[in-house]
């Protein structure tokens, strides 16, 4: 038998972790105005240790101004829609499970959007109400997935999709209640957008925030592997499961919440990164938790250096890119469930 | 006054004689009810119901569907809390342990177990540790151990690389009994555990908890569906009926033809076998064939 081991467990994160810096590194070099891997590097790394950029100014300006604020958000936004569209997967028992199919991305936009109409100077507003928002809509919509007290999988997913678009409508009659500047604004954020580098609050606080509700959810990952068998099943094994359970929605919620206040409703990386990671290392939580948080970092900050890359020097929203490739994943996997 | 004897008077109700001291599971009175809400009445209702057992022994709970065998099933392994009298493991109520206690206590084996990704044979067998790992449970060598020995007792160590879901359904069996063993439980609970295997399966599964009984003193409650196999293999047989416990003792204190045909609703033929343990027979009803 070969279990699972902290050396293991180290050696995949450490690697996925190398591949995420040299994704960032290569994120920062391309775009409208290239810049050495020499240069950038040396730069990062003095930067590192507290000194100054060697780059010239002009260039340090986009790569620390513009290129790392952008990445630093995709890998925070990444991270936190993969890990909880990996925690509903798991809780849910339903592998199609994720925050925008749900829904819960729609619910945590209305919120976000209620409280810029309602209380737009106070800047804890949105994360919060995006975070309820998020909260009341995996509530609402777990329950119109039962059928006779039962979680149905497929009702599931038709009571997140119809939400999803129930709740858009929502948004979409709020919309017209604002000006014209703003609505371009808010129509590209709601699309999935990294542009807007001014986060409502501190990057600091946005990523404490990320690593604590990770965190959380990494502390139920050894009972998350037994509740795929069912509640009864992880009960007679000595799981606390209404506990479990209350961990991972908040904590999912929470990381939903947060990625769409900062970036919009990115879709299908909470479906997509999960399910690569699977196949990959196998469905461990104890693994499939970090390596989907890595995961998820590396694919966003991909799909957004592609899709300020491919049109350039217009681009494409982040969330256009990821709903391209996710969507069809969405289908084949659906598919191959109905089979 | 009055209020005193009241008191006094509830008090040495509730002193229900206490069971022997050797009892390791013991039920006294316990019922439950079940219904679609707080003031609706009650779907389904078991009666107080008792019985005891001690170490070593095989109980078996045998009765037509719907009879209460499950409900009474999960009252033992604590997931439903009696609406009245009590359940005790070693002197503790089962309802009242907290899961992780309770699990090292109980095992549960169930009628199906879905699984939602491919699973390994091993660490499916490996959940049985998690009740003794830490917060993230990474295991240790001395649970790889008792996964093993678990795997070997039910005589399916050869089965450890498989995946869960390309054994058979007798193999299966075996691997989730040995989950069970690895919780290194008091008590091990079987819901209908040879509900799709063949007649040799299901011989050999009873043998095998037998056997685990008496050398590793488990104390083991199966409901089944196969009444000669419960005669031949449980200490004691508990009937039931339409939530109601009619009798609790062995085979042949149970097993009486006008109690059976009546409680099946069926023709049946009761012949005392050998060490007093009793065999049924359905009769069909030949008139119609014979010439």
């Amino acid at each position: 038998m070969q279990p699972l081991t902290p050396k293991r467990l180290a050696w995949i994160c450490g690697s996925l972790a190398a591949v995420l810096l040299i994704v960032v590194i290569v994120s920062l070099k391309v775009g409208a105005v290239p810049i050495s891997v020499i240069d950038l590097v040396s730069s990062l790394g003095r930067v590192a240790i507290g000194r100054s950029a060697q780059l010239p100014s002009e260039y340090s300006l986009i790569v620390f101004e513009i290129r790392l604020p952008r990445i630093l958000l995709g890998i925070l936004v990444g991270a936190a829609l993969s890990v909880a569209g990996a925690g509903f997967q798991a809780l849910l028992r339903n592998p199609l499970a994720d925050p925008y199919v749900l829904g819960v991305s729609s619910g945590a936009a209305l919120g976000a959007i209620i409280s810029l109409i309602v209380a737009s100077r106070a800047s804890f507003a949105m994360p919060l109400a995006a975070f309820a928002g998020a909260l009341a809509t995996i509530a609402g919509v777990y329950f119109l997935g039962r059928r006779g007290g039962q979680l149905d999988s497929h009702i599931l997913l038709l009571a997140g999709i119809i939400t999803a678009s129930f709740l858009s409508a929502l948004i979409m009659f709020l919309m017209t209640t604002l000006s014209g500047g703003e609505l371009r604004g808010i129509a590209f954020w709601l699309m999935g957008d990294l542009t807007s580098t001014k986060t409502p609050v501190g990057l600091g606080w946005l990523f404490t925030v990320l690593l604590l509700a990770i965190g959380a959810i990494y502390t139920t990952a050894a009972d998350l592997n037994l509740l795929l068998s069912g509640e009864q099943e992880a009960m007679h094994l000595g799981v606390d499961v209404p506990r479990v359970k209350l961990v991972v929605y908040v904590s999912a919620s929470l990381l939903t919440g947060l990625a769409v206040s900062v970036s919009g409703a990115i879709g299908y990386v909470g479906l997509l990164v999960p399910h690569v990671m699977r196949l990959l290392f196998g469905s461990d939580h104890r693994l499939l938790i970090p390596t989907t948080a890595l995961g998820g970092a590396i694919t966003i900050v991909v799909a957004d250096t592609l899709a300020r890359t491919i049109v350039s020097p217009t681009e494409l929203p982040v969330g256009a890119m990821t709903a391209m490739a996710g969507a069809p994943v969405f289908i084949y996997l659906l598919r191959r469930r109905l089979q | 006054m009055s209020d005193v004897t009241l008191n006094s008077n509830a008090a040495s109700f509730a002193a229900v004689p206490a069971a022997p001291a050797e009892m390791r599971l013991s039920i006294e009175q316990a019922s439950y009810a079940y219904s679609a809400g707080d003031r609706a009445a009650p779907l389904f209702t078991l009666e107080a119901t008792s019985l005891h057992a001690r170490r070593q022994e095989l109980v078996a709970i045998v009765g037509p569907n719907a009879s209460g065998k499950s409900t009474l099933l999960r009252l033992i392994s604590g997931a439903l809390r009696p609406l009245s009298g009590r359940v005790q493991l070693d002197g503790f109520e089962v309802s009242a342990l907290d899961p992780r206690t309770r699990a090292r206590r109980i095992a549960v084996v169930q009628q199906e177990s879905p699984l939602l990704f491919p699973t390994r044979v091993a660490e499916y067998v490996l959940q049985g540790r998690h009740p003794y790992g830490q917060t993230l449970r990474f295991e240790t060598p001395e649970d790889l151990t008792i996964a093993e020995q678990a795997l070997a007792q039910v005589g399916a160590a050869h089965l450890r690389g498989r995946w869960m879901h390309q054994i058979s359904g007798g193999e299966k069996q075996k691997v989730v009994l040995a989950r069970a063993l690895a919780q290194q439980p008091l008590l091990l609970l079987l819901d209908e555990p040879t509900l799709h295997l063949d007649i040799g399966a299901q011989v050999d599964l009873l043998q095998q908890l037998r056997r685990l009984a008496e050398s590793h003193g488990y104390t083991i409650v199966v409901v089944t569906h196969e009444l000669n196999l419960a005669a031949e293999f449980a200490d004691q047989v508990a009937l039931l009926h339409r939530g109601k416990c009619l009798r609790f003792g062995t085979p042949a204190e149970v097993y009486r033809r006008e109690l059976l045909e009546q409680v099946f609703g069926a023709a049946l033929e009761v012949e005392p076998g050998p060490a007093g343990r009793p065999r049924v027979t359905p009769l069909a009803r030949r008139e119609k064939f014979s010439l």
